[in-house]
């Protein structure tokens, strides 16, 4: 039996063959989005680059050469070179590691804390709920570029300040839309059921309604990426990010618009790598959505 | 102990307080034999839901008492007065978690509740309700409409209740279905012997399906008699008559004479 | 058939799937005269895509053809969009099975009905009104101008099922399309709403699709029906005749409801033939 008959085998033998047969046929049908399939290829170029620069062979992202400043792209500069005579294509690649950090630790704090205020507070409702929704619109209702900023400016500027000040901003929606489906799923006839059966609210909480949360909030926080590259970005072109000499593409516009008119690659290269990367979440998360949408039969 | 199973006494369910208060259910009582198959019938509205659901233990609150066995069940319950009394929902599209495999509905429960032997025990209980070994890793939306109440059905099961809560099983599902989960149902009660009480509000489904059948309308009780004098339109009630004329067809007089009584 | 409302030939609708285009209605013929017909079929059986069909309501992407779809002569295929469109809505009308998905939640009754009629039959706003009102007493309702300035969640079931037939029959319909439109319902406010299409067929001398999976209700309430089973009509007959259908599906079906008084220790169950489905 081949292995593709095996995922697709309508009578799986096994719990393990169900659930790799699932995420195959939800394989099968993203991949059959070619947009959501371009959206993929970015994000997993970012991921390539960003775990490949220390080894590929790239000049360095530091090191200057001040001969060499502002040259225009060619075979050996490929993207030119900045107002320190550092190569562009380097710093950009090394720059994905910059934002990949951002990006995975943002999620690995916003998803988690959403999703239990989220879900907490939609399952046990009451005067706890009514607290954590208050504490909820209270961090919704800063804008999210100020706050950081505030943020960022009442620690230290840095990368890690700007990861924790996006992340700060960033889970409010995800608690809300957590709650709001758990507040539907909480109703439902087989979360009843397991009441019923008397699964402990934890059991209920998490092998029942998390998993169905789950999705949703991830394919927001895809959706969202963007933003949030582009809050990291606008905090880096602020001086409140990662700080020089660190690569952020940011921190790159910020320094490539003194040359904007007469050197437009300074500028214009960590531009674009930022309108990348972020069109490539966006299209994922469009594919993602359509694949994991819970309500989808 | 006494020989009732159930004992309900008085039960009443109401919302809000004071001028617009309105009850769900007022006053309801009755009692189930140890084996016998009870029925609730009538129209949306009537509180028929209402009755399994605060039995089953899932309504917050309510007034009156409960009791089980001879066993007073109140709202929070313990695990094994929760594995007592399960309960078959309406809707087999909603009442199995989209993302659990057969398997793990099945098994959760189980572990819950901290039987021995899950895995012999899902297996069994699949053969028991007409499921084939093939379905056990299946996910809800890889079934029909009637093996999925059957899942549902082995979920209640497997806890081996000796009380089986059962509403409207089959009203969602296509009348060949239908039949067949009316007859597994009939013969499960036959070989397990639990009480079971069903609701519908579909009034030959009822009198095929159980020994005695109470009518409700607007929360109450309006009478409590045999299926198959309900069957024969034997009931005294002018509301359970009428019923029972509504239900056995297109019937034209009837119409009229409840336009006049408008 | 000399007074035919509609006439059907090899009706075909294909939806594609991951395993290649699925026919799920394969070749439906009828005509219907000045009558209440009966579709009766279980879930999956093409019966509601085959009423949607008609009024081109089928959803993307599925795919409808057919040899001729005909209303009082004229073919569909040889008439433009706009034609089109003056047929479907106004004089052949569809009654879905929940209004509560069929009306605008944010405008009152009677606003509603009233647009309708503008639309459909123009005049000022005061003959609208008038018009709304007689429509809502046409359709049983006891206080018109109570339900006039109620919103669509302010109905119960029944009442807004009568609602929304009160707006359908605006236009003057020659052809009303029910799909299942008392399933929701208890059986008494089936019965009235049973009971005010029947009406509406005797006085105005509607044509009727009554498309239901309730074998008996459409027996009882029907002239003539049609079974339908994997997208073809396997059997069609006098409503009055149902007791002597020959299909094995149709007789499965009627022997597999239990009926009032039914002393039968098993139910039969349909054993599925798949020649049926050729």
């Amino acid at each position: 039996m081949s292995a593709r008959a095996w995922l697709l085998s309508d009578q799986p033998a096994s719990r393990r063959q169900a659930s790799l047969g699932n995420w195959y046929r939800n394989w099968l049908a993203f991949r059959a989005n070619p947009l959501a399939m371009v959206g993929l290829a970015i994000v997993l170029l970012l991921i390539v680059v960003a775990v490949l620069a220390p080894v590929l062979p790239l000049q360095s992202p530091i090191a200057q050469a001040l001969g060499n400043r502002l040259q225009p792209p060619s075979a050996e500069h490929w993207f030119g070179t900045d107002e320190l005579g550092r190569d562009i294509f380097s710093r950009i690649c090394f720059g994905a590691r910059i934002t990949l950090t951002i990006v995975i630790m943002v999620v690995a704090i916003v998803v988690p804390i959403g999703l239990l205020v989220g879900t907490v507070s939609g399952y046990v409702g009451g005067p706890l709920d009514i607290v954590l929704m208050r504490i909820t619109d209270i961090f919704l209702a800063f804008p999210r570029l100020v706050l950081a900023l505030a943020f960022v400016a009442a620690i230290r500027p840095g990368l890690e300040s700007a990861i924790i000040a996006i992340a700060l901003t960033s889970w409010p929606p995800y608690a809300r839309i957590a709650r709001a489906e758990t507040l539907t799923l909480r109703e439902t006839d087989y979360v009843r059921a397991a009441r019923l059966q008397g699964a402990s609210p934890l059991r209920i909480l998490w092998h029942h309604i998390v998993p169905l949360c789950t999705a949703s909030v991830v394919v927001r926080m895809t959706l969202d990426m963007a933003g949030i590259i582009l809050t990291a970005a606008g905090l880096g072109f602020l001086g409140l990010g990662a700080q020089p000499p660190l690569p952020e593409w940011g921190a790159m516009i910020s320094t490539g618009r003194d040359y904007l008119l007469d050197q437009w690659w300074v500028a214009t290269i960590p531009g674009l790598a930022i309108f990348a990367v972020s069109l490539g979440f966006n299209l994922l998360g469009d594919g993602l959505r359509d694949v994991l949408d819970p309500k989808r039969a | 102990m006494s020989a009732q199973a159930i004992e309900i006494d008085g039960l009443t369910v109401s919302f809000g307080a004071g001028a617009r208060q309105l009850f769900a259910l007022q006053d309801v009582s009755f009692d189930v034999q140890e084996g016998e198959a009870f029925g609730l019938v009538g129209e949306s509205g009537s509180g028929k839901s209402t009755v399994l659901n605060v039995l089953a233990g899932l309504f917050p609150s309510h007034g009156g008492a409960i009791r089980i066995g001879g066993e007073t069940f109140g709202m929070r319950r313990s695990l094994p007065q929760r594995r007592l009394v399960q309960m078959v929902f309406q809707d087999p599209y909603g009442s199995l978690h989209p993302r659990h495999t057969v398997d793990k509905s099945l098994s959760d429960p189980a572990i819950i509740h901290g039987l021995d032997d899950v895995e012999g025990r899902v297996r069994r209980v699949l053969a028991d309700v007409g499921l084939k070994p093939e379905h056990r890793f299946r996910y809800p939306h890889q079934l029909s409409g009637g093996q999925r109440q059957r899942v549902a059905i082995a979920r209640a099961l497997i806890l081996e209740p000796r009380i089986l809560l059962l509403d409207e099983p089959t009203s969602a599902l296509d009348v060949s279905v239908q039949a067949e989960v009316l007859n597994l149902l009939r013969r499960l009660r036959r070989e397990r012997g639990f009480t079971s009480i069903m609701v519908s509000h579909n009034l030959a489904v009822v009198a095929y399906m159980c020994d005695r059948v109470a009518v409700m309308n607007r929360g109450r009780i309006l009478e409590i008699g045999a299926g198959t004098a309900l069957a024969e339109g034997r009931f005294e009630h002018a509301y359970s008559r009428q019923l029972y004329r509504a239900s056995s067809g297109y019937d034209r007089a009837l119409l009229d004479e409840l336009w006049e009584a408008r | 058939m000399s007074d035919t409302v509609l006439d059907v030939q090899n009706l075909r609708i294909t939806f594609p799937s991951h395993r290649g285009p699925v026919d799920v209605v394969r070749g439906v013929s009828f005509s219907l005269g000045r009558e209440r017909l009966g579709i009766v079929g279980e879930s999956g059986s093409g019966k509601s895509l085959t009423g949607r069909a008609i009024m081109g309501l089928v959803p993307r992407p599925g795919q409808v053809r057919a040899d001729r779809i005909a209303f009082m002569g004229q073919d569909f295929s040889t008439m433009r969009g706009r034609d089109l469109r003056k047929i479907r809505g106004k004089r052949i009308s569809m009654v879905l099975q929940d209004p509560k998905f069929s009306l605008n939640p944010v405008m009152k009754i009677g606003h509603q009905i009233e647009e309708s009629y503008r639309l459909h039959v123009g005049g000022d706003r005061r003959q609208a009104e008038r018009e709304t009102l007689a429509a809502l007493e046409a359709v049983k309702i006891r206080n018109p101008e109570t339900v006039y300035h109620l919103y669509p969640h302010q109905l119960s079931g029944g009442m807004g099922q009568r609602v929304m037939i009160a707006m359908m029959l605006i236009p003057k319909p020659d052809l009303l399309i029910a799909d299942e439109p008392t399933s929701a319902l208890d059986v008494t406010v089936q019965l009235q709403v049973l009971a005010i299409l029947e009406d509406l067929v005797r006085e105005r001398g509607m044509s009727l699709i009554f498309i239901s999976h309730d074998l008996q209700l459409v027996a009882a309430f029907c002239d003539r029906v049609l079974i339908m089973y994997a997208g073809k009509v396997v059997e069609s007959c006098r409503a009055s005749e149902l007791d002597k259908v020959q299909h094995p599906y149709a007789r499965g079906l009627l022997a597999s409801v239990p009926r009032l008084g039914d002393d039968r220790p098993e139910l039969p169950t349909l054993q599925r033939d798949a020649s049926w489905a050729q």
